[in-house]
């Protein structure tokens, strides 16, 4: 490509310009960020708060200044970023086998995590926060396990579910109400949950079969609300607003996880006591549970069954013309998705112990949503991305003092994570608008180096 | 050869309360290409839907091999091994020309026929070996009606219903297409062919219907309906001014 001849910009109109944006910005943030109510004698006051707005406004002045003098007419370009290029060849040759290597040091990464994180901790002495690292990533793979169950639906069949937080519920009220009520243990009541999630997938497929699109949406949404208020006035069964409390966690084979008890872990094998044990078995437990929803998608992709939503989503008609059985294969997405998500559900009452209405709002659905349309639709490795960032990322705000730095010592990170989940979904749209791994990996190939996937279909009657 | 496949006796379907088609007769022999050409409007495409059961018929059957399939569902329909390639194409776009072949399989009742019937599409039109692991929504419209064509043929069909084939279409590609029907039809395939394309069309085709207002006004041999003078002035030699075909686009309008 020969190099365009381009005039340098020059520095007055650069400046005028970011004179400008600093005077919109002083326009916008004058009230917004320039005056404070404040609790006075005399009822609310205004207190101003001038250097606050100085900052804000040089800092918009500052960088528009330098985004035109050295961005805007710069002549070089980034690198392509080695699994998210974007040019076909790259996509065919590269991406699959790229975003398969990302995957496995992923996966192990999080197998040896914890127990790395174990000896480091009690054989070397290292003072690693352990358990709220092991916390929050249960947190973050239980999100992870979310969003793989909702691509299913949303990325793999195309139906859009504002409403997913509803299987969530489900399979959540369906351990807590079975565990305190007659006792029984977590993995008998996993798999009662899931079918009972699946159920209600199938109950809310049913009504929404003709529909698509918006129209689905609201109906999905309405979905989870009323699952959600049914459980809020249904108080002898739920406790309503109070919750269901004293859910037991799963145990070790038998063996439980209290500091005091007949058959507890620590004194079977002999150690002192110490709460981390614990919440190691719960990371395991999701993220098995987390990577079998990711085995079963990916298998199912293989499928007839996989294939026959992904062809739904691209078109309807075309794919009654052919002979599939719409109701059943939007029945059985449906059906599927709902099914992890109330795996998901119980899990996170057993980690819980304390489950209510308020933690399955639309605010639950609507940040599942964004981590699969973040991340890329169908694609599994960049919904677990993008359930680490949100999630993890959001977590990692609390942490961060440098920014106290700059915006006073009052400056409470946590309160603006509302603010950069929207600058996020903004930079994601605006510059993967398919999301972060938007390449969609055929499932079948005839290239001689992929001879025994293609074989391996045909067998199958690859229909 | 003279068996009929096809049988659709007074056939009355419409969208809600709008009828479109007011009794339709018609039948497709065993073995022939059977062409329905008509304006823009005349209720062509509601006719090949309508046979899929959307929308429904209100009035009328249709007999495929001596059974009733009026009122089964559009699957249901396609596993009588009646196989369609829409209108518009409607072909997968985001997969690939293979996963879209492999899509059609799914009415196919010898799956081990498999590897056959897809060197045999291939050998139809090659050009879509050549980009088997390409998305389809990446090839152009031609090669796209070509696959939408194959993709219905993995499917092993008795009959085919074909919905403007060559619409948007280059001159040059409608001719390879309408080559590939014909092949197709000397290995003994039936075809059921909407077209505007009326000279194509009938060329091709041992019988032909003209549709005009949701009616079928003429039917005959392919032959008999190029040379007669209301399909030439109507669809052949765009003879504006001629009363039938004022006729046939009030019918559009209607």
């Amino acid at each position: 490509m020969e190099p365009a001849v381009r005039e340098k910009p020059r520095l007055l109109p650069a400046l005028w310009d970011a004179a400008i944006a600093a005077g919109i910005a002083f326009l916008l943030f004058c009230l917004v960020l320039g005056v404070r109510t404040v609790d006075g004698v005399y009822g609310l006051t205004l207190q101003p708060r001038p250097v606050l707005l100085a900052v804000v406004v040089g800092i918009v002045f500052f960088g528009r200044l330098a985004l035109n003098l050295f961005w805007w007419d710069r002549d070089w370009r980034f690198p392509p970023l080695p699994f998210f290029s974007r040019t076909a060849k790259d996509a065919k040759d590269r991406a699959p086998r790229d975003i398969y290597r990302v995957g496995l040091v992923l996966i192990g990464f999080a197998a040896v995590f914890p127990l790395l994180g174990l000896v480091l901790n009690k054989v070397f002495g290292a003072n690693l926060p352990l358990l709220y690292l092991i916390d929050l990533s249960i947190l973050v793979l239980t999100y992870v396990m979310l969003g793989w169950g909702l691509n299913i639906v949303v990325g793999l069949a195309g139906l859009l579910d504002l409403g997913y937080v509803a299987f969530y519920a489900v399979g959540a009220y369906t351990f807590a109400i079975l565990a305190t009520t007659f006792g029984w243990s977590f993995w008998m009541c996993l798999p009662l949950a899931g079918i009972l999630a699946a159920f209600w997938g199938i109950v809310l497929g049913f009504p929404v079969l003709r529909l698509r699109g918006d129209y689905l949406a609201i109906v999905t949404l309405a979905f989870g609300e009323i699952i959600r208020i049914v459980i809020q006035n249904w108080t002898e069964l739920t406790g309503g607003p109070n919750g269901i409390s004293n859910i037991p966690e799963p145990s070790f084979f038998g063996l439980e996880f209290a500091f005091r008890g007949d058959n507890t872990f620590h004194q079977f094998f002999g150690l002192p006591y110490d709460a981390i044990y614990g919440s190691i078995w719960l990371y395991y437990i999701i993220l098995v549970m987390a990577l079998i929803t990711n085995a079963v998608t990916l298998r199912l992709r293989r499928l007839p069954i996989g294939r026959a939503w992904e062809a739904l989503r691209e078109d309807e008609i075309a794919c009654r013309s052919l002979g599939m059985n719409t109701t059943t294969t939007k029945l059985s997405a449906f059906a599927t998705g709902a099914l992890f998500g109330g795996f998901a559900g119980s899990f996170f009452a057993a980690r819980q112990s304390f489950i209510s209405p308020e933690s399955f709002t639309f605010i639950e659905s609507a940040i599942i949503l964004s981590i699969v349309v973040l991340g890329g639709m169908g694609s599994q490795l960049g919904v677990a991305i993008a359930a680490v960032v949100m999630i993890g990322g959001f977590e990692a705000l609390r942490h961060t003092d440098s920014l106290q730095l700059v915006f006073g010592t009052g400056f409470d990170p946590t309160l603006y994570r509302m603010l950069f989940f929207g600058l996020a979904m903004v930079a994601i749209m605006v510059w993967r608008p398919r999301g972060l791994v938007s390449t969609r990996q055929p499932t079948v190939t005839l290239n001689k180096d992929a001879g025994s996937i293609s074989k391996d279909l045909v067998s199958e009657g690859s229909g | 050869m003279s068996k009929a496949l096809l049988e659709i006796s007074g056939l009355v379907a419409g969208y809600g309360h709008l009828p479109v088609l007011h009794g339709i007769d018609l039948s497709v022999k065993e073995g022939e290409i059977a062409a329905i050409i008509g304006a823009n409007g005349a209720g062509k495409t509601t006719l090949m839907m309508s046979i899929f059961g959307n929308p429904k018929p209100s009035a009328g059957r249709i007999l495929f091999e001596g059974r009733d399939i009026t009122d089964l569902p559009a699957h249901a329909v396609a596993l009588e091994r009646i196989a369609q390639s829409p209108e518009g194409r409607r072909i997968f776009p985001r997969m690939t020309v293979l996963e879209n072949l492999q899509m059609g399989t799914l009415i196919a009742p010898d799956k081990e026929r498999y590897e056959d019937d897809l060197g045999h599409v291939f050998e139809l039109f090659p050009v879509l070996a050549t980009r088997k692991d390409q998305r389809a929504g990446t090839l152009s419209g031609g090669e796209q009606q070509m696959l939408a064509i194959a993709r219905a043929l993995m499917g092993q069909p008795r009959l085919l219903l074909l919905d403007e084939p060559s619409l948007g279409l280059a001159p040059l590609i409608t001719r390879q297409i309408f080559a590939a029907i014909k092949a197709l039809n000397e290995e003994g395939l039936t075809v059921l062919l909407v077209e505007q394309n009326a000279y194509h069309a009938l060329k091709l085709a041992s019988c032909g219907y003209v549709m005009v207002n949701g009616r079928i006004t003429l039917s005959g041999s392919g032959t008999e309906l190029l040379e007669s003078d209301e399909v030439r002035r109507s669809y052949l030699e765009g003879g504006a001014s001629s009363p039938s075909a004022d006729e046939a686009k009030k019918g559009a309008k209607a």
